[in-house]
């Protein structure tokens, strides 16, 4: 049963970026600003953590430069949509273009390089446990991460008057200020937090998954992740069932094929986008599930008036 | 009025500046798929152009577009080159295929070489390297080394190229051990690190102990350096990125091929029409030392690659079954190049079900 084990490892190594990127994400649009360029981000994320950790020779000094990478590229995406309130909507498309852009001219010289990867937790005796010991006690230090990220984020929002304040930005900028909360302090903050998000997950491509830089490494999870903000409704922890659903799929199929059941491969490729819309129209049937959690005011250029 | 024809003298006056240019040297233009460094294809295709300019120096001048996705979106950016003055254009991709073709009417002085199709043109030829010979090697080396007798190889399209590719390693694997095993994984992508990686990985955990790949990143060869078994570089030598793994590489080497057609082009030789389909020979395609194997199974390869090499061995050679049993080649029957360049069939013994 050992394989069990190893499907259900794998299926936490390519669930983690999307989850750290969703959740990153989830907190930007609860402030209610949508901002598409979570690629970009991602892509920024994983140059910036592979060159510093071939650079220093050390992982974790990379994986702090992916996530500052990621966060200095969303303060760009913040300057743009909330102090010159352009369109969020075309800044973050462009943003996404940029960051693939520039990742593959700071990427140029690292092509080919063999990466320093993060190593695995190893706990005596615990980790040898049969059948979940490395599930558990075994894998890399950015997996438990993204799980404490979404209980930080599950108790942020929903336990904290921080929380609360991000949430009433997000669904009424105009009252929030008439309120006198920093509307523009609050998201750029969130905003920030999203691109260190990003970052982070592209630092968990580049480092974890597979320690290599090639141009593009991000092959549009980015994308996947905003998807899946959307597909949790707004909420962190169906966000991360999401995340890993999406994981199990994209695995379950691989594993479909080696077995060989004859199933067409293109039908199994397309599986986790299937999934993802299915489970998207059973949602919807709720109308209370997703209007209730959407923030209202996401997307809206807000222009405090002096 | 005024501004018009100021306008248009200027306008003229460019197109005489660069058609002065285009004089003086000749334009070879590249377009590529992926990025130029994707350790695979691409750079592939990329060092050769650079061997183009170290070669033929001052009287040639290359230019390439990276990441050009493969369908209609191409044509555009195979007629910017058209109009731009390129004398040659290598489209380096199969699903470059028609726009190159639909371009080529529109542009009947423009020469263009289209890579790894199987349609040409007045002004349209194709060249492809025999891939499978090398694919036919790193099969011989799994059969002997592989202690499962089960291979894992990552694929990406259904095309004939690449099913060209899978049956070639299996008979190849078949020729060492009659019982060897294929698992076919496709990933519908030519380039996602990460999903070549989870490929790689669910092959292992179904207990491959080999593993190769007909796409472009090497994260399938980390994987296999971290779990312990072996693998073979794709279209480069990736012996960085595992060590201990690699037992060889089929490295594609295109240079010296864009040399013989430029000058070809430059020197008004080119001919139309052509289908060019070089292989170890002719040096388009070479392998990467073989490594991390025993001596005999070293001696075994180079003496196969000599064999191919002079001719002697054919790697699609009789008695050969399709995957349902039924014959395809009798004994000591050649395939022809046509069959093989139109592969839509498994031969017998691949454990998957053709995408059709």
């Amino acid at each position: 049963m050992e394989i069990a084990q190893n499907i259900l490892l794998t299926i936490a190594t390519a669930a983690t970026p999307l989850l750290i990127a969703a959740i990153g994400e989830l907190i930007v649009e609860r402030s209610g600003v949508l901002n598409l360029g979570v690629e970009g981000m991602m892509v920024i994320g994983a140059v910036c953590g592979f060159a510093a950790a071939i650079l220093t020779g050390n992982a974790w000094i990379g994986v702090a430069a992916g996530i500052a990478g990621g966060a200095l590229l969303s303060l760009l995406f913040g300057f743009l949509t909330l102090s010159l309130a352009t369109n969020q909507v075309a800044t973050g498309l462009s943003l996404t273009l940029l960051g693939i852009g520039l990742s593959g001219l700071i990427g140029e010289g690292f092509v080919g390089k063999a990466g320093v990867r993060l190593p695995t937790l190893d706990i005596p005796v615990l980790t040898d446990i049969p059948l979940v010991g490395r599930l558990i006690f075994g894998q890399d230090p950015i997996f438990y991460m993204s799980i404490a990220l979404t209980a930080g984020v599950m108790w942020f929002l929903f336990r904290t008057r921080a929380g609360l304040t991000l949430r009433s930005i997000g669904d009424n900028h105009k009252s929030a200020h008439a309120l006198g909360i920093p509307v523009i302090r609050y998201r750029y903050l969130a905003v920030m937090f999203g691109g260190a998000c990003a970052g982070l997950a592209g630092a968990h491509l580049s480092i974890v998954y597979t320690p290599q830089w090639v141009e593009n490494m991000t092959a549009g999870r980015g994308w996947i992740a905003l998807a899946l903000v959307v597909f949790g409704s707004w909420r962190p922890w169906r966000v991360l069932a999401g995340a890993y659903l999406f994981g199990a799929v994209t695995i379950g199929q691989l594993h479909a094929q080696a077995l060989g059941f004859g199933i067409p491969s293109q039908l199994l490729s397309s599986l986790p986008y299937l999934a993802t819309i299915v489970v998207l129209v059973l949602i919807s049937r709720d109308r209370r599930l997703t209007t209730m959690n959407t923030p209202a005011s996401l997307g809206q250029p807000f222009v405090p008036d002096r | 009025m005024k501004k018009l024809v100021l306008g248009l003298a200027s306008a003229l006056a460019i197109m005489v500046a660069t058609s002065a240019s285009a004089q003086d040297k000749y334009k070879a233009c590249f377009i590529y798929l992926g990025p130029k460094t994707d350790g695979g294809w691409t750079q592939a295709h990329d060092i050769g152009r650079q061997y183009v300019e170290e070669k033929l120096g001052d009287k040639v001048e290359t230019a390439y577009l990276e990441n050009v996705p493969e369908g209609p979106d191409s044509q555009r950016a195979i007629e910017r080159f058209a109009r731009s003055g390129c004398g040659i254009i290598f489209t380096t991709s199969f699903g470059y295929m028609d726009p190159t073709l639909a371009v080529a009417e529109k542009f009947p002085d423009v020469k263009f070489e289209h890579a790894t199709g199987f349609k040409t043109a007045p002004n349209v030829t194709t060249y492809n390297s025999r891939f499978y010979q090398g694919r036919y090697i790193i099969g011989k080396i799994a059969g002997k080394m592989s202690k499962t007798g089960v291979a894992g190889y990552i694929a990406s399209f259904p095309i004939p190229e690449v099913v060209m590719g899978i049956n070639g390693f299996l008979l190849g694997a078949r020729s060492v051990n009659p019982d060897f095993k294929l698992k076919v994984v496709w990933v519908n992508t030519w380039h996602d690190a990460g999903k070549e990686a989870d490929a790689a990985k669910a092959l292992i955990d179904q207990g491959v102990d080999i593993i190769t790949q007909h796409t472009d990143s090497a994260a399938p060869m980390q994987i296999a350096e971290e779990r312990g078994i072996h693998a073979f570089g794709q279209a480069f030598d990736q012996i960085e990125a595992g060590p201990n793994a690699q037992l060889t590489a089929i490295m594609d080497t295109w240079g010296p091929y864009y040399v013989k057609k430029i000058q070809a082009a430059m020197d008004g030789t080119w001919k139309g029409g052509e289908q060019s389909w070089d292989g170890l020979a002719e040096g388009i395609l070479a392998m990467a030392p073989y490594t991390n194997m025993p001596d005999d199974v070293k001696a075994m390869a180079e003496d196969t690659e000599a064999k191919i090499e002079s001719g002697e061995l054919h790697p699609f050679t009789g008695p050969v079954n399709k995957q349902d049993g039924t014959v395809w080649l009798k004994e000591g029957e050649v395939s022809d190049d046509g069959t093989l360049l139109g592969m839509d069939f498994y031969v017998e013994g691949v454990d998957d079900k053709l995408p059709q």
